[in-house]
């Protein structure tokens, strides 16, 4: 049995994401009181997969730019559009200036899609566990599997605060278990993700197994994999992408 | 040019050491590895160099030891963004395990590859010359697992993605072998000074 190792490559189509491209913002909604969904016109979008991401330039008057790399967080749809969802940071300069400064009609730079180690092209069963904001991409699989009627299984553990942090809270459905680690509703235990919430779905693993995609905080990322692999998942089907 | 509106950024401050496009991470150091962190004890750990070498070599956690003590102490660079100023790693020079190796005259290129199964390939010449470490302490300390430990490559010329964590060995090529982020999109060398991020810039 493999200790550790790496999961293979995704295929991701063949297309260089070496252009900057003009993203124009045409809606904002909120999410939570720290997070809110920012909807971009890109009419050169290439597509994407599910769960990649891309990197955004922020450029001043005097020729500073700040660029980062965010999920993206709506499926793959032929609109032209697609869809960030940014937590506030504290001294964010770029989630900063979405948050305080932008309104639809502002343009700003995307380069992407980038990355396929992430991507699920929803073509095998899926099992994704996140924390805060890291459901952004696992919800760009979720909403893709919905758009798409696929029937692949997909099921996700979802961490939050409480449920006025829980991002696309009214968007979960039956293929959502939320986990509140600070606060929950009446009924609903308070605490960390634990063995009792990924043991049944390892046991109840479909034909073929699950491919297992991680995606929050460092230490949640560390909490997350230790989980799967004590509950039975093998090491080379956990993909992890980690803030930062 | 494309000025973002009511965009102004953090405050200027004049860093000759930051490459373009890169912030100053201060005491952040982000972890953004995409497999699980190995549970690698430095028994079980190991170090070799082969392909195109005459003498191929495995060294084991003891041997790795006993050559010269290095250190690298200066900047990391990361694709992702941020850059870390006045890291101090502490190692062996991989000129001495190379020394020991004797690479061919035909051998170009290196593979790194991780007890992970995860890969990296760099030119041979930005594994020479001084520029690249096998590490075992930061800043004086075990180099904590989730960073690559018990031991890693660190190139610091070049983005971290090819500073290879829990690092297994490298194997010399007379060409060039697309590793795992390469495979994934991204530039075949990574130099920061010139912002090659992604295949194609």
């Amino acid at each position: 049995m493999t200790r550790f190792a790496v999961p293979g490559r995704i295929a991701v189509g063949g297309q260089t994401a070496s252009r900057w491209q003009t993203a124009t913002l045409t809606e904002i909604r909120r999410e939570t009181p720290r997070a809110a969904t920012f909807r971009l016109a890109v009419p050169g979008w290439a597509g994407h997969l599910p769960g990649q991401h891309l990197m955004l330039r922020l450029t001043a008057p005097d020729g500073y730019a700040a660029q980062r790399h965010y999920s993206i967080a709506s499926a793959p749809d032929p609109s032209g559009h697609i869809e960030l969802t940014l937590d506030r940071v504290p001294d964010g300069e770029v989630s900063g200036w979405f948050h305080t400064v932008a309104r639809p009609g502002d343009t700003v730079e995307v380069r992407g899609p980038l990355s396929g180690f992430f991507a699920w092209p929803g073509d095998r069963p899926a099992l994704l566990l996140g924390a805060g904001s890291g459901v952004v991409p696992l919800m760009s699989m979720v909403r893709h599997h919905r758009a798409r009627g696929l029937t692949v299984p997909l099921r996700m553990l979802v961490s939050a605060r409480s449920p006025e942090q829980l991002i696309y809270a009214s968007e979960l459905g039956p293929e959502t278990t939320p986990v509140f680690t600070r606060s929950a509703p009446p009924g609903v235990p308070v605490g960390r993700m634990a063995a009792a919430h990924v043991a049944p779905l390892l046991a109840d693993r479909p034909e073929g197994g699950w491919e297992a995609y991680v995606c929050g905080s460092n230490a949640f990322a560390e909490h997350a994999s230790r989980l799967l692999i004590a509950a039975g998942q093998p090491v080379d089907r956990i993909r992890i992408e980690r803030f930062g | 040019m494309n000025v973002t509106r009511g965009f102004t950024g953090r405050p200027r401050v004049h860093n000759p050491g930051l490459p373009p496009g890169q912030y100053d991470a201060r005491e952040d150091w982000p972890v953004l590895s995409a497999e699980v962190t190995p549970d690698l004890s430095p028994a079980d750990w190991s170090f070799r160099v082969d392909g195109l070498v005459e003498h191929p070599h495995t060294w084991d956690w003891d041997a790795a030891h006993a050559l010269p003590a290095s250190a690298y102490e200066g900047d990391i660079h990361c694709v992702t963004g941020w850059s870390k100023f006045g890291v101090r790693f502490g190692g062996v020079s991989l000129d001495a395990f190379l020394s020991v190796a004797r690479p061919h005259g035909s051998a170009t290129h290196a593979l790194a590859y991780s007890h992970t199964g995860y890969t990296t390939n760099l030119p041979l010449a930005d594994l020479t010359g001084g520029r690249a470490w096998i590490v075992w302490e930061y800043d004086g300390a075990p180099l904590p697992p989730e960073h690559g430990g018990p031991a890693r490559l660190v190139v610091p010329h070049l983005y971290f993605w090819k500073s290879a964590k829990w690092i297994a060995g490298i194997t010399l090529l007379d060409h060039d072998e697309p590793g795992f982020w390469e495979r994934n999109g991204y530039h075949a060398r990574g130099n920061p000074w010139e912002e090659q991020r992604y295949s194609g810039d």
